[in-house]
């Protein structure tokens, strides 16, 4: 009993929910969405996840070592964000788009920001819209059972009629994971559940948005109008897995709900309005950009007495 | 009548089991018996006994300091072997008297003060100062001092604070169990001093035992009742506390008398029944011994000064080797270098832990979960506000409310990428604080 015991600041315990398991957790709700891409898309679909994770996490690794930083590919985030840039894009996408999108997520969105926590974008989406700009008539053209077809909302947004329960189910065309609404919701539900996402983000975003087409939709109050929209395109995916990426969303309670709320309205805004009949990822990078803003105005107040009680 | 809660707080593995069935068991120390004169908030007190001087169980051998300070008392009979500086729970050296046991426990005459209820209320404050009375749950504030607000008829509640939120520890719950009547007792002396105010004994559900003796006793007292709280961590913390029993919010600046609340812990409370009834000075406390690496965990009743090492032996000693101990419980209490430390009027637990679980991980980058925020009590943002102490911005900090922290630890508890925020802002603090008082 001579030598002397480890001493640290309290407290002396800690919880078992750690930056790894928690992406792992992340990854794991998205298996049932990225398996039903496979499924769904075939052997194309396969080999842009693979090289998509591939990538974005050999990019982190030979990075960190050329700038001796830490390696941090075993906290799992590079594969997070590998295997959600590979769910935002086309099944077809060539294996070169694929690489040049993750590189970019990681190392330009990324880690010139500082690495994991620092990036003000979600990297995934960032490195989407470039390929988007970059490469559009590749990165829309969508090709399903070996036939290039329209996207179901690119189908509404020409008034044409949609088949929602192949909506809902996923047997449409689109971006490899984006499909499948009830495998997407199956998975939040999930880490819901665990606690690792909370629901003010995904439901301030789906009420608002699902507000805004009621009014602005000219459709009206038609639940197979809303049903297609909630369904279609990257709502699902980019509600429950990235916009509520905790890095890119504000960390006030209160901002969350306000940041939601932009997400529905800025995305019905591109929706219905903008050039495309997509609207959730530019939705998404455009809100990152606002959060430091809705954090300053959302601070909570300490607890304590009000203003008026302390006076009084 | 809903449980009483407050937002935020966490839910750690309580640990209570380990030692919750186990019955107080008086031990009495073996070698010599240190005694530090500053076991409490305010001036150390100032030794009146000298080297070589025997001293009965019961004597006073320091005097308090002026108004917020507390006498010490010998707990066994024996001789002032030393008056120096000696190893402090928090590893500084404090001025300490030092007295050899002679194992005989020869007692001074307590003083007979009579039944309460004819006392003044003046006369029951001079007792609890006179008694050398503290805070037992660990801040160690002297109870005088609580106890003699401005205006004691704005009192409106007197909290007895049985909450006992941190895991591991048994204590109190020990105490509610077996001398309730104590606590009760004790209460309604406090209550005494407050005439237009009302005893609430608050406790945490997971005592439902102790609910239901408390409000079994309490059943004739117009003016006490037991009101459960919702099990979590840090329900017992003051403003938390008052929050959950009253309803009313008192911040870092206020006082818990500015909202009309006192607040005092189980133990103190049992402190003042003894020393009004009884005529006996804070001598013993109710230390829980236990942790993984203790082979009986136990709670024991200890006289103060007694060293730690006698208290593992008595707990039947460690059956693996502890990576750590720690004084008080494993939120807020205090990592101990070695065992050769004295008990105090605020020590609550030793708790022997197998794994280091602070060191087994190492901190990473913030990602903004979002969890600090969710689980603070204060409601600030603490991965911000330990930015800001990190970066020593004084400014940042109190902007953003740094000093609302109560320390509870929540934030750092609950951290994914295992940041040590509730020190870093608990070291801002405390340079904030000191430089106030420049």
């Amino acid at each position: 009993m001579s030598e002397l015991k480890h001493v640290s600041s309290s407290p002396h315990i800690r919880s078992k929910i750690t930056t790894s398991n928690i992406m792992l957790l992340v990854i794991f709700a998205l298996m049932p969405a990225t398996l039903f891409g496979v499924w769904n898309f075939g052997i194309s679909a396969l080999m842009n996840i693979v090289v998509c994770v591939g990538v974005s996490v050999g990019a982190e690794f030979i990075y960190e070592k050329l700038m001796h930083k830490k390696v941090t590919v075993n906290d799992y985030s590079a594969a997070l964000t590998g295997l959600l840039l590979a769910l935002n894009l086309p099944p077809n996408a060539t294996w070169w788009m694929s690489a040049i999108g993750s590189l970019f997520a990681i190392i330009v969105v990324k880690q010139l920001f500082g690495g994991l926590g620092q990036n003000f974008m979600n990297p995934a989406l960032a490195a989407r819209c470039f390929l988007l700009i970059a490469f559009t008539g590749r990165m829309t053209d969508f090709t399903y059972d070996g036939v290039s077809t329209a996207t179901p909302l690119a189908l509404l947004k020409n008034g044409e009629s949609v088949n929602i329960l192949d909506m809902v189910i996923g047997k449409t065309a689109g971006t490899i994971g984006e499909t499948s609404a009830v495998l997407l919701l199956a998975g939040a539900a999930v880490l819901i559940v665990l606690g690792v996402i909370d629901l003010r983000i995904p439901a301030s975003y789906i009420i608002s948005f699902v507000v805004f087409i009621v009014i602005f939709g000219g459709h009206g109050f038609d639940l197979n109008y809303i049903v297609a929209h909630l369904s279609g395109g990257g709502l699902m995916l980019g509600a429950f897995f990235m916009a509520t990426d905790y890095v890119t969303s504000p960390i006030t309670s209160k901002g969350q709900i306000v940041y939601g709320i932009l997400l529905g309205i800025l995305t019905g805004i591109f929706r219905l309005f903008g050039g495309s009949a997509e609207g959730v990822s530019y939705a998404i990078i455009f809100c990152n950009l606002l959060v430091p803003l809705i954090e300053r105005v959302t601070m909570p107040k300490p607890f304590g007495p009000e203003e008026k009680e302390v006076q009084a | 009548m809903g449980l009483g809660t407050f937002k935020g707080g966490i839910h750690p593995n309580d640990g209570k089991n380990l030692s919750k069935d186990k019955p107080i068991k008086e031990i009495l120390p073996k070698g010599e018996l240190v005694y530090p004169l500053s076991q409490h908030i305010g001036a150390p007190a100032v030794p009146i006994v000298e080297k070589g001087q025997r001293v009965l169980e019961g004597q006073k051998i320091a005097e308090a300091q002026g108004f917020v300070s507390a006498p010490i008392y010998a707990t066994v009979s024996g001789t002032v072997k030393a008056i120096e500086p000696r190893r402090g729970v928090v590893g500084n050296k404090i001025m300490s008297i030092v007295v050899e046991n002679d194992g005989l426990y020869e007692t001074v005459q307590y003083p007979d003060h009579g039944p309460y209820e004819k006392l003044s209320k003046d006369e029951i404050r001079q007792i609890i100062q006179e008694a050398g009375i503290v805070g037992m749950g660990g801040a160690g504030f002297p109870t005088h001092v609580k106890l003699s607000p401005k205006e004691p008829e704005k009192i409106d509640f007197v909290i007895a604070n049985c909450a006992e939120c941190e895991p591991y520890l048994t204590s109190d719950y020990r105490r509610m169990l077996e001398e309730p009547e104590k606590l009760v007792e004790g209460l309604k002396i406090i209550l005494r001093l407050f005439d237009n105010a009302k005893g609430i004994l608050a406790v945490e559900d997971n005592k439902r035992d102790c609910i239901e003796i408390l409000e079994k006793l309490t059943q004739n007292e117009e003016r006490i009742t037991v009101k459960a709280l919702k099990t979590k961590y840090p329900q017992g913390a003051e403003r938390q506390l008052i929050y959950a029993s009253t309803g009313r919010k008192i911040n870092s600046k206020m006082l818990p008398a500015d909202a009309g609340c006192v607040v005092n812990n189980v133990d103190t409370i049992v402190a003042v029944y003894h020393a009004v009834v009884e005529g006996k000075p804070l001598m013993n406390r109710i230390v829980t011994v236990t942790g993984n690496a203790i082979k009986n965990p136990r709670n024991f009743i200890v006289r103060v000064g007694t060293n730690y090492a006698e208290l593992i032996e008595e707990a039947g000693g460690f059956k693996k080797e502890p990576a750590k101990i720690v004084s008080g419980g494993p939120m807020m209490g205090f990592a101990i270098f070695e065992l050769d430390l004295p008990v105090t009027k605020t020590s609550s637990a030793l708790l022997c832990m197998t794994k280091d679980e602070v060191a087994q991980y190492e901190p990473t980058n913030c990602i903004n979960c979002g969890k600090c925020v969710d689980v603070c009590p204060g409601r600030i943002v603490p991965s911000r506000v330990a930015d800001y102490a990190e970066h020593h911005d004084t400014e940042k900090f109190q902007k953003a409310n740094g000093m609302e922290c109560c320390e509870c630890g929540c934030c750092s508890f609950i951290c994914p990428a295992k940041r040590p925020l509730t020190q870093s802002i608990k070291s801002m603090r405390k340079m904030v604080l000191a430089s106030r008082k420049k």
